[in-house]
């Protein structure tokens, strides 16, 4: 498509420069350094990876630049951050209206939320080129046109009227990516653009993202916790740690010769496609390399296929259905599908293959519209029926947010508890006590913790709660819903040692349920792909792994950023 | 973060509600009122309905410490007195409101579907009933008395709280704790009262101290129509109203019940708002 974006009005001598920034949040338990001294520069036209975990301060960097961040708590300290002669910091709100959009833009991670519901998403896209006063609105709306057809929002040119609930998730934020490039502005922000998008679609959208800027002559910032991710795309990657920046290089050398512990220990702790292991690295291994906190097994073996021939669990022509207002839809179709006893069962698939519904049929917290479910070799009764409270402890289930998943106005100590209550397990309160102790001691923590409540918890302590809890009634069979989705790399890699090694000492059954194939295919025995409530695929990990039988599968495979597709850079 | 704090969420919150000096203050008003109206009547020398018809509209003095109305009766008695009727009537009413509402939304946010549609459609049915009428109603069908008023007041007041409660509910019981709970195999009762109800309570309590003002007013238009307190007995919302007549004249008749009222009414909003937050384990964090 012929497209006349001219780059006339990007400053080839732009840049910005931040220097010895530092941001503290003052709260009332006192001053938190979220951005400690760090310096970084952007040339024109190149794509910087800003990576870290949550709480490194690198999204805190990425909105002081526009000056976006909530103050109070925020106060910049010192710093300067210069952008063509000006000092933003130094500038009032009047003129930063002015930078905003027009010189520096920004795209955020939530497409579901940064769109307004009730404009036409046309509209919102030519809105940055009329405010700024850069051309007509009727020029404003052609632009927009133009531009939302050049990032693949075909859907605009035969409803130009169309509001944002009209797009998916992936088309909502090629509209943000739109809306945010229009003006040409010399520098994108992009604070984890892609992180709410399924692998596929996260593909198509960055691939366009740097198509554009590319262009256009845009610099990148590109905040990201995939470090993965950012090894795709930009030419030079900035490590933050702890509010400070740790490392900064060029991509491949970062990668190839990481020179920083912490740096080390990203690389390393990511579940890798090519290569089998049965622990991965944390953190801890690499900067503090004493006792580490996930208890392991001495004597690991691998789960033995032939020991476990006999299924745990086994579903037959499983169908669920849901009845909307449009009719009635089927989130799970006919599946079929038997896990042996002591493996790991993966599933994978995106966002609305069903694979969660799945899930939570089994544990019949879903009402199954037709199908069977055997545990153990003996029929689950279905809803209906109360009698279900043998299954219920035999069965049990860790979720996705471990912010969402504990009740808030409960201790520790009661969480735990009051399951072994309700099941009259142990004789007396002391027992039990000392077996929810007993618990937490297996799961990394101890009895300093019962009289916490959850918030005093960072995530990865959180889910270790959460598995303790789904270990109170002394389960088989676990299902493990997305429960590393929501956490920082290193995290992850301790939830999931964990898991393994209570997987070997006490002989459990998981259904690993993820959309990332990195780790299932770590955890797991057996991959089966769900892809619009049927199994389209399923064998051993290796094998859909090396040899994948359908379209959707590869698609799948080669979404993963190469980076994350294996243990170095090998492009 | 102490990690040496082993203590129910009772204890904590009142450790917590002790510290918020707002609130204190607002509870120890609200007893001094409390006590004053349960005992001053019998400190004042005069009866709250006895006339003196000498010793018209005086104002403050040693004798008569809030003056005298247009009958020469003690303004000091009559709201210590009318103190009684208004925050029993104001008190009782709300808890009645709230033990039917809470348990209403929250089975009815809970259960979903068609039972809620129903329960619900119930309620708008009871909120298109005129209020007054039906409050003529009762008062027609079983005599005037107090307990009516409560029952009538209460059973109009639950309707918004039972509205609000469902709402609530049904934003909490997607959260995965509660899928968590029946996972676990607990029963409906543990989860609604021991998962659900604490994590209600921050909204709850807000609009239940918003209540006990709207149910004090209300009582005020009952006996101004003379459906609810009637004279020589006195409420603060009848005192009020009479004071207001006569503020020209007579603005300490005006000033003192109305000054109680607005305490009473500062009081509980700011316990409220202190309950709320002592109530919640995180507050002590943000």
């Amino acid at each position: 498509m012929p497209l006349t974006l001219n780059l006339l009005r990007i400053n080839p001598m732009s840049n910005l420069h931040i220097e010895n920034l530092q941001v503290n949040f003052h709260t009332r338990e006192g001053i938190v350094r979220a951005v400690d001294g760090i310096n970084l520069s952007i040339k024109p036209g190149e794509i910087v990876g800003l990576v870290g975990e949550s709480g490194s301060g690198k999204s805190v960097t990425c909105n002081s630049i526009l000056q976006l961040l909530p103050a109070p708590p925020a106060r910049i300290e010192s710093g300067i951050i210069q952008w063509s002669g000006k000092d933003l910091l130094l500038q009032g709100d009047a003129e930063m209206q002015g930078i905003r959009g027009k010189e520096i833009s920004m795209i955020f991670q939530d497409p579901m939320s940064c769109l307004n519901p009730y404009i036409p998403i046309l509209d919102q896209v030519a809105e940055p080129l009329i405010i700024h006063g850069l051309c007509h609105p009727q020029k404003a709306m052609k632009n927009a046109r133009e531009i939302l057809l050049r990032v693949g929002v075909q859907r605009i040119a035969e409803h130009p009227r169309a509001y944002p609930h009209e797009f998916s998730g992936g088309m909502r934020q090629r509209a943000m990516i739109a809306m945010a490039l229009i003006t040409k502005p010399s520098l994108l922000l992009a604070d984890e653009p892609t992180t709410a998008l399924d692998v596929t679609v996260q593909a198509k959208v960055l691939s366009i993202l740097k198509d554009l800027c590319g262009s256009l002559g845009t610099s990148v910032l590109f905040v990201s916790h995939d470090l993965g991710l950012v090894a795709e795309l930009a030419d030079r990657v900035v490590v933050m740690y702890h509010g400070k920046v740790v490392e900064q290089n060029d991509t491949r050398a970062l990668f190839t010769q990481p020179s920083h512990p912490y740096v080390k220990a990203l690389i390393a702790c990511r579940p890798t496609l090519d290569i089998s292991q049965d622990r991965l690295p944390t953190v801890d291994d690499f900067i503090d390399p004493k006792e580490e906190a996930t208890p392991h097994p001495t004597t690991y073996s691998p789960p033995n296929p032939s020991s476990g021939q006999e299924a745990l669990i086994e579903a037959r022509d499983l169908i669920v259905e849901f009845k909307t207002d449009e009719g009635t839809v089927r989130a799970v179709d006919q599946v079929s599908l038997s896990i042996s006893k002591g493996t790991t069962h993966g599933l994978v698939g995106e966002s609305g293959s069903g694979k969660t519904t799945l899930g939570r049929s089994l544990l019949n917290l879903i009402e199954k519209s037709s199908g069977e479910i055997w545990l153990n070799g003996k029929r689950i009764p279905s809803n209906g029926q109360r009698n279900d409270s043998g299954f219920r402890k035999a069965m049990q289930i860790i979720f996705q947010d471990p912010y969402a998943s504990l009740n808030p106005r409960l201790t520790i100590e009661q969480t735990l508890l009051e399951p072994m209550q309700v099941h009259r397990l142990g004789k007396s309160k002391t027992e039990r006590v000392d077996r929810v102790v007993a618990l937490l001691e297996e799961v990394g923590l101890g009895a300093e913790h019962l009289s916490r409540y959850p918030y005093e918890f960072s995530g990865g302590q959180r889910q270790r709660i959460c598995v303790a809890r789904a270990l109170t009634t002394e389960p088989e069979f676990i299902v493990c819903d997305e429960c590393v989705s929501a956490m920082d790399v290193s995290v992850q890699a301790q939830v999931l040692n964990l898991l393994k090694s209570l997987q070997v000492t006490r002989g459990l059954t998981y259904l690993f349920i993820s959309h990332d194939l990195g780790v299932v295919k770590f955890m797991s025995d057996e991959i089966s792909v769900m892809q619009a409530g049927r199994i389209i695929e399923s064998g051993s990990a290796d094998h859909i792994y090396n040899d994948p039988q359908t379209v959707y599968t590869r698609q799948l495979i080669d979404s993963i950023p190469a980076a994350n597709r294996s243990s170095g850079l090998s492009s | 973060m102490n990690p040496e704090n082993s203590s129910s969420l009772g204890k904590d919150a009142w450790l917590r509600l002790r510290a918020n000096r707002m609130a204190m203050v607002s509870l120890f008003i609200l007893l001094a009122i409390g006590l004053l109206s349960l005992f001053g009547p019998m400190l004042s020398s005069n009866a709250f309905d006895q006339q003196n018809l000498d010793r018209i509209f005086e104002s403050p003095n040693g004798t008569y410490l809030f003056g005298t109305d247009n009958l020469g009766r003690d303004l000091f008695a009559r709201t210590t007195y009318g103190g009684r009727i208004s925050l029993s009537v104001g008190l009782l009413a709300t808890l009645v409101s709230l033990i039917i509402g809470v348990t209403y939304g929250m089975i009815s946010g809970y259960a979903g579907g068609r039972v809620d549609a129903w329960m619900m459609r119930m309620v708008d049915v009871l909120y298109s009933l005129p209020f007054i009428i039906f409050v003529i109603l009762l008062m027609v069908m079983f005599g005037r008395n107090f307990l009516l008023l409560f029952l009538a007041i209460g059973a109009v007041e639950w309707l918004t709280m039972a509205r609000i409660t469902r709402a609530q509910t049904l934003n909490l019981k997607k959260a995965e704790f509660i899928e968590a709970a029946r996972a676990l195999g607990f029963s409906h009762t543990r989860i609604l009262f021991r998962h659900l109800l604490p994590n209600l309570i921050g909204p709850i309590i807000v609009y239940a101290t918003l209540t006990v003002p709207a149910v004090m007013l209300l009582e005020a238009v009952l006996s101004f129509l003379g459906l609810g307190v009637q004279a020589p007995m006195s409420s603060w919302g009848s005192l009020i109203k009479e004071g207001a007549e006569k503020m020209d004249a007579a603005p300490w008749l005006l000033l003192f019940p109305g000054s109680f009222f607005c305490l009473t009414l500062f009081s509980l909003n700011f316990l409220g708002d202190g309950l709320r937050d002592a109530l919640d384990p995180k507050s002590s964090e943000d």
